[in-house]
């Protein structure tokens, strides 16, 4: 029944074509909403994680207070030996110490007097170990746009955009100026090894990063960081294990007098981070159901337009003795064959058009010029396993449902005056 | 007529004309504060929230414009100088061999980690140059009667635009200070003791800087040594000296 029920279908463009295309349409774009949603989050949630809050961050209860003033005055102590005590009680998290600073970078000219100067945001980060990950978490390689990565504690990378508003290139030496972690003037020369380009506008203003020896020497920080930054292994941030982790960690430091004492918070716990992912979740959630009950009511109507449009149809097969259900039912066999067709066409088509923008990106960096959030300036969708059924809801069931409620009509024809009905 | 007395011999006891105006009580204290040139050893302690450091210094200050500054002690900051020439700032770092100029809000940083800024050292005019004053009250301070006076700026460019000051009635010292922001948010106190008289000034020996911005306990600022109108030579306040 159904060869014959796709041959009526393929036969008859008027009940199939039009049909298939709005569900089609419709399905792409579903798709596409929920690819781009997860994506633009996905990049800025593990944009953050990477460069600001890890997974899980140990700090001072003083830094953590403060921490967006990067205060290397409120930083950890005897972090060597609490990354080991980290690392055997939490083997399931990468742990890496770092130092974020402020402070200001003075290029010298030919004798040795302030050319051009700057204040940038610092970020100590371990470069120069043989298995160093931090590099990884920075995208350094990639971002890494002329010259090279730094090879020793006296190199440093530059933002690109930095360098150029003040003409330095790769070779060129600079002074850190800014305040050690006792308070005293911390003075420190580089060499600029490489420029990179984060493809944020936040970082890409005006950043250095240099090895995490270098920036303990330069900020008299031996044995201390700002931060230790944990990340599971896999990647992934687990809400549950961070919290149970985090919990664990601070169930032994009851809050007390000592400022310094160290704490743990997860990633959902800082800098607004809780109320941002449930908020863009909640906001993305509301998006697609919107976008998904948008598209079910034009596909519901498209299905009640096509029954509605078979009522003449439908009156010659009553004459002809076709029972009233068998109708019904091969209306729904069709409109579930449409509605399946328009699905895969449209989420093909909406997964090619992910992918495209997943690969390719859209740049949206002059847009976020002004902003201060931690994203992209070039944004991509993410594809994920939601994004191969998702389009199904809208395309399959309201085509159904709409065809199926429009459906309810043949049962209530009478037999009786089909003919009057036909003759009119 | 005993009541006339009796205020005649208060004003006569406390060293000063009753008809005096808050200009003139400000002008006052410019003398004891300012001079043609002034060389001073101090101690800066300061007392963060980690615990406290002390640096010690000589500076040479030529009038209000020129000043030079050589840490002495602790051994990070020993030979670290500073050079204030006509409203510019250079530092010297031996460890990098570099001279960096301070400019723009990097000033109004706090130096050394202290509770004062580097615009509070450079700012070295004279009050009557920068604010225009009035009595508002009369106090006593650790038994010292003071006048509260109310200074707001006339130029544009001072570091706080407002400033209430407790004035010694007798030495013409402040005593006590509060500095204000344009919108009255109170940034800073300083609370000054230990007045000596010094060839024939009264000087404060002993300040007590509080950033009300930051947490600590303050930074106290203790002049060990000073001496007026001495023979500085002109190269102190070059770049060179710098370096030297």
């Amino acid at each position: 029944m159904i060869r014959f029920l796709l041959k009526g279908i393929l036969h008859d463009r008027h009940r199939s074509l039009m049909p298939i295309i709005v569900i089609t349409t419709g399905v792409a774009l579903t798709v596409l909403a929920h690819a781009w949603i997860q994506g633009v989050m996905g990049e800025a949630y593990t944009m953050s994680a990477h460069f600001a809050t890890g997974h899980l961050k140990v700090m001072t209860r003083a830094y953590a207070e403060d921490q967006a003033q990067m205060p290397v005055d409120l930083a950890l102590t005897g972090t060597g030996e609490m990354v080991e005590q980290l690392a055997a009680e939490m083997p399931e998290i990468d742990w890496a110490p770092r130092i974020r600073f402020g402070g200001l970078i003075d290029f010298p000219d030919s004798a040795g007097e302030t050319r051009a100067q700057g204040p940038v945001a610092g970020y100590a980060i371990d470069l120069l170990s043989p298995d160093a990950r931090e590099p990884g978490r920075f995208n350094l390689p990639q971002a890494l746009h002329s010259g090279r990565m730094p090879r020793d504690e006296r190199e440093a990378l530059i933002t690109h955009d930095f360098a150029e508003k003040f003409a330095v290139r790769p070779g060129d030496s600079f002074t850190f100026f800014g305040s050690t972690m006792e308070g005293s003037l911390a003075f420190h020369n580089f060499t600029v090894a490489g420029t990179v380009r984060f493809g944020s506008e936040v970082l890409d203003h005006g950043a250095i990063i240099i090895d995490l020896a270098a920036g303990r020497q330069t900020l008299a920080m031996q044995d201390a960081a700002g931060e230790i930054l944990g990340f599971f292994r896999n990647g992934r941030f687990d809400r549950q294990v961070s919290q149970q982790f985090a919990d664990r960690f601070n169930s032994g430091r009851p809050p007390g007098a000592d400022e310094f004492a160290p704490v743990m918070i997860t990633m959902r716990d800082q800098e607004g981070m809780a109320q941002l992912i449930d908020y863009t979740n909640a906001i993305g959630t509301i998006m697609v159901m919107i976008f998904v009950l948008a598209m079910s009511v034009v596909l519901w109507n498209t299905g009640l337009i096509g029954g509605l449009r078979r009522h003449g149809e439908f009156g010659v097969r009553l004459a002809l003795g076709e029972e009233k259900s068998h109708i019904y039912k091969t209306l729904i066999y069709e409109a579930l064959l449409i509605g399946l067709t328009g699905s895969v066409t449209g989420t093909l088509l909406g997964l090619g058009l992910a992918w495209y923008l997943q690969v390719v990106g859209l740049d949206i960096g002059n847009a976020m010029k002004a902003s201060t959030m931690m994203m992209p300036s070039v944004v991509r969708t993410q594809i994920s396993a939601t994004d191969y059924w998702i389009g199904f809801i809208p395309g399959l069931l309201s085509m159904t449902l709409g065809n199926a409620l429009s459906g309810i009509r043949i049962y209530k024809r009478s037999t009786a005056r089909l003919f009057k009905e036909l003759e009119a | 007529m005993n009541y006339k007395i009796l205020c005649l011999a208060l004003a006569f006891l406390s060293g000063s004309s009753p008809a005096q105006t808050a200009g003139e009580i400000i002008a006052k204290v410019d003398e004891n504060l300012s001079a043609r040139n002034r060389v001073t050893e101090s101690a800066m302690t300061i007392h963060g929230r980690r615990g406290s450091r002390t640096l010690t210094a000589k500076s040479y200050a030529e009038g209000t414009r020129k000043a030079f500054t050589e840490y002495l002690s602790p051994a990070a900051e020993q030979g670290t100088k500073m050079l204030k020439l006509e409203g510019q700032l250079w530092i010297y770092s031996p460890g990098t061999d570099r001279t960096v100029q301070i400019s723009g809000h990097l000033l109004r940083q706090s130096m050394m980690g202290s509770d004062l800024s580097y615009e509070d050292m450079m700012d070295d005019r004279k009050l009557t140059e920068i604010y225009d004053a009035a009595i508002t009250g009369e106090e006593s301070i650790d038994g010292r009667p003071t006048w509260i006076l109310e200074l707001t700026a006339r130029v544009t460019d001072a570091a706080y635009p407002k400033q209430k000051i407790w004035v010694d009635r007798e030495r013409y010292i402040p005593l006590r200070q509060e500095l204000y922001a344009r919108s009255g948010k109170l940034l800073k106190t300083a609370l000054l003791t230990d007045v000596q008289q010094i060839a024939g000034r009264w000087y404060p020996m002993k300040m007590l800087y509080k950033d009300m911005l930051r947490q600590g306990k303050g930074t106290e600022f203790l002049t060990k040594k000073i001496a007026f109108d001495q023979a500085i030579p002109e190269w102190i306040f070059s770049k060179a000296a710098l370096k030297q």
